[in-house]
């Protein structure tokens, strides 16, 4: 193929995207989008809280403590107190957020959270943040790598893992004032920006990144940029024409989107920044393998832990790059025949 | 154990002061960590591995050995560093921590370096695991003494509560917590994020017995740490009141430094304050 950069595929411009081939693409950490839509939560509803278990720079929670003094509780290291008294402000009709490393909270409060936030029925959200191995040089303790098996696993749970900062603002908003328990979740480190201000941002509906027919590629989070780059290298090198669908919501996951892009492609991959078993792609097989069974190949880690590095040092490591992308996209092709 | 001497708590002096340069040089090499707590931490490590333990760095996993464990794990280049000036690895490895590969996790794992006992960095896990190891020495008549380091914000956890009131009812006599009680937590005074005043009378009410003293002093902690080992009848917790940052006159007592590491030129004024340092204590006795 040739040099100089595709413009943006039709679908592309229909998701209204940001250029994201474009050299001077930018770089900003997921969980600043957190903080950006709480603050305007906050200002919506008097009901919204942010609760925040000593971590309020990394956790982004700044900003809402500045604008809304009066909406903000600090309590210190101690992430079971955050679900259970964010349970009774919820049941006296407040709207708190929590928020903490997913390693944490969701990692460390999951029972409080299964029993208080869903069987119990309340309307708590929990802010995940440093999610995933991009965590970097803090080491495996604090890469929580399992908690969308963790969450998507509770009944009534929403589950939700934007694609980029933008993204991640309009999921704060769009959670905050939908009734029901919520787990968004985030990353630490800087990355692509790829959806605009215009890009539609719906709850439980998947969004075409990208159209082609040889394979679909189901992403969610920061990997759907390493997605979008994997199909452009498909193209280019391979031939292989791909559909790239940006699956933000694990749970309700949107089944009709999923099915319709394991028929349209007739082979999968899913990518997501997370243990292979249990995650999102797993969600997708359970999916297919009822109502649409084709080969699927998962990107994601393969049930190891993870370890101190440089974040995309980590990502490459532990094969979520682009490049590992491309080989499970051309192995799900070849057992398409 | 022997008694301090002049000339040892001199040694001691020195090799704290090896341990904090230790600290400064990997967390410049690591380019991410915490400064405040390791460094504050530095006199208490240095008296545990230099005089209070009973440990043999050419046979880490010697039965017998007293159990350190560390709670707050963030802290670990304290602990690395304290390692390396005692003999457990090669001091140059210091700067391999937190980097891919490196057996100097940014939370230290036990897998990957066993003599660290067990894997920390998730607040407030330490003591709980402590008390397992205090009361199976007991039941099997061991006479090693297991010591639990624990920051003062972990005292904000649930877990650590539990602990001590399992510690209490066993009489884990050879049990010693130590709590370095810096008063700093990420969002600024332990007291304004969440009250921990009044804390030693917490540990009475708990029936644990309770000695204070200053941590950033190696013979004034050393001393309290023999009469906290010798008690009876009840497991035992130092308050060692620390200065967050010590050592280094430009972090001393500011809460922003407890997650940050020096930049070079930062790095460079702690060594030259260090070294100075160094040689008073050299020249004074
Ligand atoms: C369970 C848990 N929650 C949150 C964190 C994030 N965290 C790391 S250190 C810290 C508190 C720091 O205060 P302190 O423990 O007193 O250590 P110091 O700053 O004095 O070194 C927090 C909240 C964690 N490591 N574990
Ligand atoms: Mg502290």
């Amino acid at each position: 193929m040739s040099s100089g950069t595709p413009v943006l595929d039709a679908a592309a411009q229909r998701m209204q995207l940001a250029d994201y081939r474009a050299a001077d693409l930018k770089l900003v950490p997921t969980r600043n989008g957190f903080g950006e839509g709480l603050i305007e939560a906050g200002s919506r509803s008097r009901e919204v809280l942010g609760i925040c278990a000593d971590l309020a720079e990394s956790t982004r929670f700044e900003g809402f403590k500045k604008a809304h003094p009066a909406q903000y509780i600090e309590i210190g290291v101690a992430e079971q107190m955050l679900v259970a008294m964010a349970g009774g402000l919820a049941a006296v009709g407040k709207i708190p957020w929590i928020a903490s490393y997913a390693m944490f909270n969701p990692g460390r409060s999951w029972e409080q959270v299964r029993t208080i936030m869903a069987l119990n029925e309340t309307n708590v959200k929990i802010a995940g943040a440093h999610a995933g191995v991009s965590v970097g040089p803090d080491g495996a303790t604090h890469q929580a790598i399992e908690d969308i098996a963790i969450m998507r696993v509770i009944p009534h749970m929403t589950v939700v893992v934007p694609c980029d900062s933008v993204q991640t603002k309009k999921a704060t908003l769009a959670l905050s004032e939908m009734w029901g328990p919520v787990y968004l979740r985030f990353g630490r480190e800087k990355s692509a920006v790829i959806t605009t201000g215009e890009t539609p941002f719906e709850i439980g509906k998947a969004q075409i990144f990208r159209e082609g027919g040889d394979v679909a590629i189901v992403a969610c989070g920061i990997l759907v940029y390493n997605a979008l780059i994997a199909a452009d290298r498909l193209s280019a090198q391979h031939g292989i024409e791909c559909r790239v669908v940006n699956n933000h919501t694990v749970k309700p996951m949107d089944e009709a989107a999923i099915v319709d892009a394991a028929r349209g492609c007739g082979t999968v991959v899913t990518v997501e920044e997370h243990q292979r078993q249990a995650g999102m792609g797993s969600r997708v097989a359970e999916i297919l393998a009822q109502r649409h069974p084709v080969p699927i190949e998962f990107i994601g880690v393969d049930d190891r832990f993870g370890q101190s590095g440089d974040p995309f040092e980590l990502v490459e490591y532990y094969g979520m790059g682009a490049d590992s992308i491309v080989e499970a996209a051309r192995r799900a092709h070849e057992r398409k025949k | 154990m022997h008694s301090l001497t002049a000339e040892n708590l001199t040694e001691l002096k020195l090799k704290a002061n090896d341990v904090r340069q230790g600290i400064i040089r990997s967390l410049l090499a690591a380019g991410s960590g915490h400064s405040a707590g390791p460094l504050d931490m530095s006199d208490v490590f240095t008296a545990l591995y230099g005089h209070l333990m009973r440990h043999d760095p050419s046979n880490p996993e010697w039965p017998d050995r007293d159990r350190l464990l560390l709670s707050c794990g963030h802290i670990a280049p304290v602990r690395y560093s304290a390692m390396a000036n005692f003999g457990y690895f090669p001091v140059e490895e210091l700067l391999t921590l937190r980097k891919f590969g490196s057996r100097l996790q940014g939370h230290p794992e036990r897998v990957t370096l066993p003599s660290v006992e067990t894997t920390s960095g998730p607040l407030g896990e330490g003591l709980a695991q402590g008390v397992g190891m205090a009361l199976g020495a007991k039941m099997d008549g061991k006479d090693f003494h297991t010591w639990v380091v624990t920051s003062d914000a972990e005292h904000q956890c649930g877990l650590h509560w539990e602990a001590v009131l399992t510690g209490a009812k066993f009489k884990l006599d050879n049990l010693t917590a130590i709590v370095d009680r810096n008063f700093i937590q990420i969002d600024g005074s332990t007291e304004d994020v969440m009250p921990l005043e009044p804390f030693a009378q917490k540990y009475r009410a708990f029936n644990w017995e309770v000695f204070e003293c200053d941590g950033n002093d190696i013979a004034e902690f050393i001393a309290t740490a023999e009469r906290a080992r010798s008690y009876k009848g009840k497991p035992h917790v130092i308050i060692a009141n620390t200065i967050p940052g010590k050592g280094v006159s430009y972090m001393e007592g500011d809460y922003l430094w407890h997650g940050k590491p020096p930049n070079a030129a930062q790095a460079d004024e702690a060594l030259r304050e260090l070294a100075a340092d160094r040689e008073r204590i050299a020249a004074h006795e």
